[in-house]
């Protein structure tokens, strides 16, 4: 790259002038055509060969470099009148509301104009905004007198998106400028502009840039047929308008057709700059698609901005199907072979790696630990072929780099899209394995929040030894085990590890000695000392606790009893570990679940990252081998079976309440319902009404809970917090319950009614979505009809939610960009503002707290109370 | 009458601060005047307690996490 190295030290933004315009262009441009009979661009045309070339093999009739070089140059059209510059039609609207129509002078008051001159010259100088004052200004420079020449004033109005009107008489665009030219620039200050670099008349156009073809190259189309851009399509409709108002207006034509014509240069000139502008039409292509003219191509998520400048398309990444594979670590990622061989990593070639980096070469692009390209001390690149490779290793020597395949222990950055928090992106070891998909450990879907249903998931590979040492260091899935949400895990065991564990730890399950090593060693864990007798669960379970971890909490499994028992605890949910020994209690969803595992919390916090790393990877394998595989796991619709009876009750159970909602509606209707405080009867009644069906579900819910035993796989799911809740199992076995649309029970549809199966009026619990029956039972029509509707609000929900808050995180996330926490606590902007003088008031980094507070006593003092008694034995 | 602002639950504690303590506050916080955050001369409390333009407030408030948070501003348009 060529080119002169100055510091910016200041940047106006100002308008171009006429003078500016034409000085800059290296050509007039006059005919409308862009390329004659035989091809060849026409001079003075659109395509003319001076604004710049875009093919390599020819040279710049300007600048003389070759195609790709040369960067363009820009053309102009004198325009036969004067139009108005979109972007500016609200600018000059306000500078001609706050002058005199006669002598051009702001409307101010010479006492007005020092007070305001003082203030405005007063925050320049501190380079503070002045806007908020010009608003004050253009309020009181509203004057029906002009205070210099004593003018009537007129109101000015503005139609839509160009056109000024003054009473009824519409101004022309050269009426327009004729006033602007007359403004003082002493008076400029007040309208806010910089007479150093910009001009009010400016605003309306003279004269109009062409842009070099670079800006909007023509695609030749495989029939050999030349298609222009859009933007080259909008200057030829103006040229010719241009044209032909210009022609018309040397042939004397009349008045109102030149008056025409002027307007319609005005109309393509407006959508050449904005074909989205209010009030215009857009200008279409031939085949009704709307053209993409200058702002489009800015603005908006596809634009200049956000697309190019703010994201940009990068090398050495790869995206592909994700797949789990339990046997990995929760820090790899399997790599399929095909992209192994197409990602590189650049490797700086020693004395010492020498004989290893010729290898590489020797396996070429195509044998996967190869080498696709090497990199001479001179910067040339060179690609490694089967036939070069030879002459290649031999002019290897220290100081070249070769770019080589990503091999197992590499460490890439991982990515599944939306990336709403930082554990969307987190650096993992390489593992190249067979096959076409990405395969990743399952606890960390949650923090991606993936799942196997076809997502895909981008990797990044890293290119330098110091983006490998940070991401090793601070992006490694280990290192976001805890949330900085919430702080606890959010990296942790799902779904069958819940399950497996609960099974492992429960209190029945005992291996004899040789099956208990047998887990073990299939858990990859090391075989401790045999003991001689068998091994219990919790025994086995304890291997992977650290010697010196105490804790006591309560399982997922706790009923809530309104007294705990604590130790005596006859689910035992009441987790002891003391010294590393899973004493009592069972290792559910809040022993190491994501989002909740208390043991994982703990071994982060009080030992290390990879401690809990290794003990996610071993539990998890641990409960898969220990507990569901021992015992074999599986769920059905037997498993919401309930007995005959239990299905009279809940029939009785149902009725009652239904009995019991005719009882509150006749109670309405004849008066005698009272009012809650704050409600009309109908709220009331609806109230009431939704409390006791609400009720009737619940109860059947718990005489089904009744029947379900503690053996039942679904019940051991929902209860562990593996998957389901006993709510689902009330809903498949008992009683669907009451359908809701926007908050409330079903009333819309016809007249009074919800369906013409039902009296106009009906407001009992079957007309109002109430579903008596249960999923395994099956939904009757006018069931199924409520049931799909309130199933139908939950999609549309969802889908809005998400759009809404992807739009909040976004206008947050602008907002907060470049804030960040100080060496002393504070949080500063960009420029060293205090925001908060303590980060979160508290200074407590929420990754690091205890679920969010400094610490929680209570459990400190029970762990410590642990300690002590363990001491004393 | 006019509304005591100053005795709402909502508004906080505002203190001016005398020069000596300002200049103090400043070089505790190792910081100049214009890094700190500002409080408009037309703000109901300011105008309250009647601060002047260039004055340091000191605002003593409840905090969710910390209890009681102590932070301060300048007085500036």
């Amino acid at each position: 790259m060529k080119g002169i190295i100055k510091k910016v030290s200041e940047i106006d933004f100002g308008l171009m002038s006429p003078e500016t315009i034409r000085k800059m262009s290296v050509t007039k441009i006059v005919t409308p055509d862009t390329y004659d009979e035989d091809g060849y661009p026409i001079e003075a045309g659109l395509m003319d060969p001076r604004l710049g070339v875009i093919d390599p093999g020819l040279k710049c009739r300007t600048c003389g470099s070759k195609g790709g070089d040369c960067q363009g140059h820009f053309g102009h059209i004198n325009f036969a009148r004067p139009v108005i510059h979109v972007g500016f039609a609200d600018t000059i609207h306000k500078i001609l509301r706050s002058t005199c129509r006669k002598c051009g002078r702001v409307l101010l008051t010479e006492t007005e104009k020092l007070e305001y001159k003082d203030r405005l010259q007063n925050k320049i100088n501190n380079g503070e905004d002045i806007s908020g004052i010009l608003k004050q200004i253009h309020l009181s420079a509203k004057k029906e007198k002009c205070p210099h020449c004593e003018e009537e004033q007129e109101e000015i109005k503005i139609d839509k998106p160009i056109s000024l009107v003054e009473g009824n008489y519409k101004l022309t665009a050269s009426e327009v400028r004729e006033r602007l030219e007359t403004i003082p620039e002493e008076d400029y200050i007040y309208i806010g502009i910089n007479p150093k670099v910009a001009r009010p008349e400016w605003m309306v156009l003279t004269v109009l840039p062409v842009p070099p073809v670079t800006v909007r190259p023509s695609i030749t189309l495989e029939t050999g047929e030349r298609s222009e851009d859009d933007l080259t399509h909008k200057l030829v409709d103006i040229l010719r308008i241009n044209q032909r108002l210009k022609e018309n207006m040397e042939a004397g034509a009349p008045q109102l057709i030149v008056e025409d014509l002027w307007e319609l240069l005005q109309y393509h000139v407006t959508t050449y700059f904005d074909n989205e502008a209010s009030g215009v039409p857009p200008a279409r292509h031939r085949s009704g698609r709307p053209l993409k003219t200058l702002a489009q191509r800015l603005k908006g998520k596809e634009g200049r901005f956000r697309s190019n400048l703010a994201g940009k398309r990068v090398n050495f990444s790869a995206r592909t199907v994700i797949s789990p594979d339990p046997t990995l670590s929760i820090n790899e990622v399997g790599v399929p072979e095909m992209i192994a061989k197409e990602v590189t990593v650049p490797i700086a070639v020693t004395e010492w790696n020498m004989d290893q980096m010729k290898e590489y070469i020797l396996n070429g692009p195509d044998v996967h630990p190869g080498a696709n390209y090497i990199i001479r001390p001179d910067g040339r690149k060179i690609r490694v072929y089967d036939e070069t490779k030879e002459t290649v290793i031999e002019n290897l020597e220290p100081g070249y780099i070769v770019e080589r395949h990503i091999i197992d222990g590499d460490i890439v950055l991982f990515n599944r899209q939306p990336s709403l928090h930082r554990m969307s992106m987190m650096a993992h070891e390489v593992r190249v394995l067979p096959y076409k998909t990405f395969r990743l450990n399952l606890c960390v879907c949650p923090p991606y929040n993936a799942d196997f249903d076809g997502d895909e998931m981008n990797m990044h590979v890293f290119q330098t030894p110091e983006a490998r040492a940070e991401a090793n260091d601070i992006m490694k899935v280990q290192e976001h085990i805890l949330s900085p949400r919430y702080g606890g895990p959010i990296i942790g065991a799902i779904h069958d590890h819940i399950t497996g564990a609960y099974l492992l730890t429960h209190k029945d399950t005992v291996f004899e000695e040789d099956k208990a090593f047998q887990i073990i060693k299939r858990s990859k864990m090391e075989l401790p000392e045999a003991k001689g007798r068998p091994w219990t669960g919790k025994e086995i379970f304890s291997l992977l606790l650290p010697d010196k971890l105490n804790l006591v909490y309560k399982a997922e499994i706790c009923r809530k009893c309104e007294e705990c028992k604590q130790r005596d605890c006859e689910y035992d949910a009441y987790v002891v570990i003391s010294n590393g020994q899973l004493l009592q209690g069972v290792v559910d969803d809040k022993g190491y679940g994501s989002g909740s595992g208390k043991i994982l919390d703990a071994i982060v916090k009080q030992f290390s990252p990879s401690d809990a790393r290794y003990f996610l990877d071993h539990g998890t394998k641990l409960a898969v081998f220990g507990g569901v595989m021992q015992r074999g796991f599986t769920t059905g619709t037997a498993d919401e079976e309930i007995p005959k009876e239990a299905e009279d009750r809940i029939a009785e159970l149902l009725e009652k309440s239904d009995r019991r909602v005719e009882q509150l509606i006749e109670a309405y209707e004849n008066n005698e319902l009272e009012a809650l405080p704050g409600r009309s009867l109908r709220e009331t009644l609806e109230m009431k009404i939704m409390q006791v069906l609400g009720e009737a579900r619940d109860n059947t819910g718990v005489i089904a809970e009744r029947y379900f035993t503690t053996s039942n796989s679904a019940v051991i799911m929902a209860l562990t917090g593996a998957r389901g809740s006993m709510l689902n199992l009330t809903q498949i076995a008992t009683c669907v319950g009451q359908q809701a649309v926007r908050g409330g029970r079903i009333n819309r549809g016809y007249i009074d009614r919800t369906l013409p199966h039902f009296h106009k009026g009906d407001v009992g619990s079957k007309a109002s979505g109430f579903v008596h029956s249960s999923y395994k039972k099956g939904l009757d029509p006018l069931e199924f009809f409520f049931h799909a509707m309130g199933g139908r609000e939950g999609l549309v929900d969802t889908a809005i939610r998400t759009a809404q808050s992807g739009y909040m995180q976004r206008r947050l996330v602008n907002a907060l960009h470049d804030l960040s926490v100080h060496e002393d606590g504070t949080v500063r902007d960009n420029k060293g503002t205090i925001i908060q003088f303590k980060y979160g008031e508290d200074g407590i980094n929420p990754a690091k707290s205890d679920y969010g507070a400094v610490a929680n006593l209570d459990r400190l003092i029970e762990e410590m109370r642990l300690e002590d008694s363990e001491a004393s034995k | 009458m006019k509304t005591d602002i100053l005795k709402h639950k909502l508004v906080p504690e505002h203190i001016i601060l005398t020069d000596e303590e300002a200049e103090e506050v400043l070089l505790e916080k190792n910081i100049t005047e214009d890094q700190l955050q500002k409080i408009l001369p037309n703000d109901p409390v300011v105008k309250a307690i009647g601060a002047k333009e260039g004055d340091i407030l000191k605002i003593i408030r409840d905090s969710e996490t910390a209890g009681t948070f102590v932070s301060y501003r300048i007085v500036r348009p």
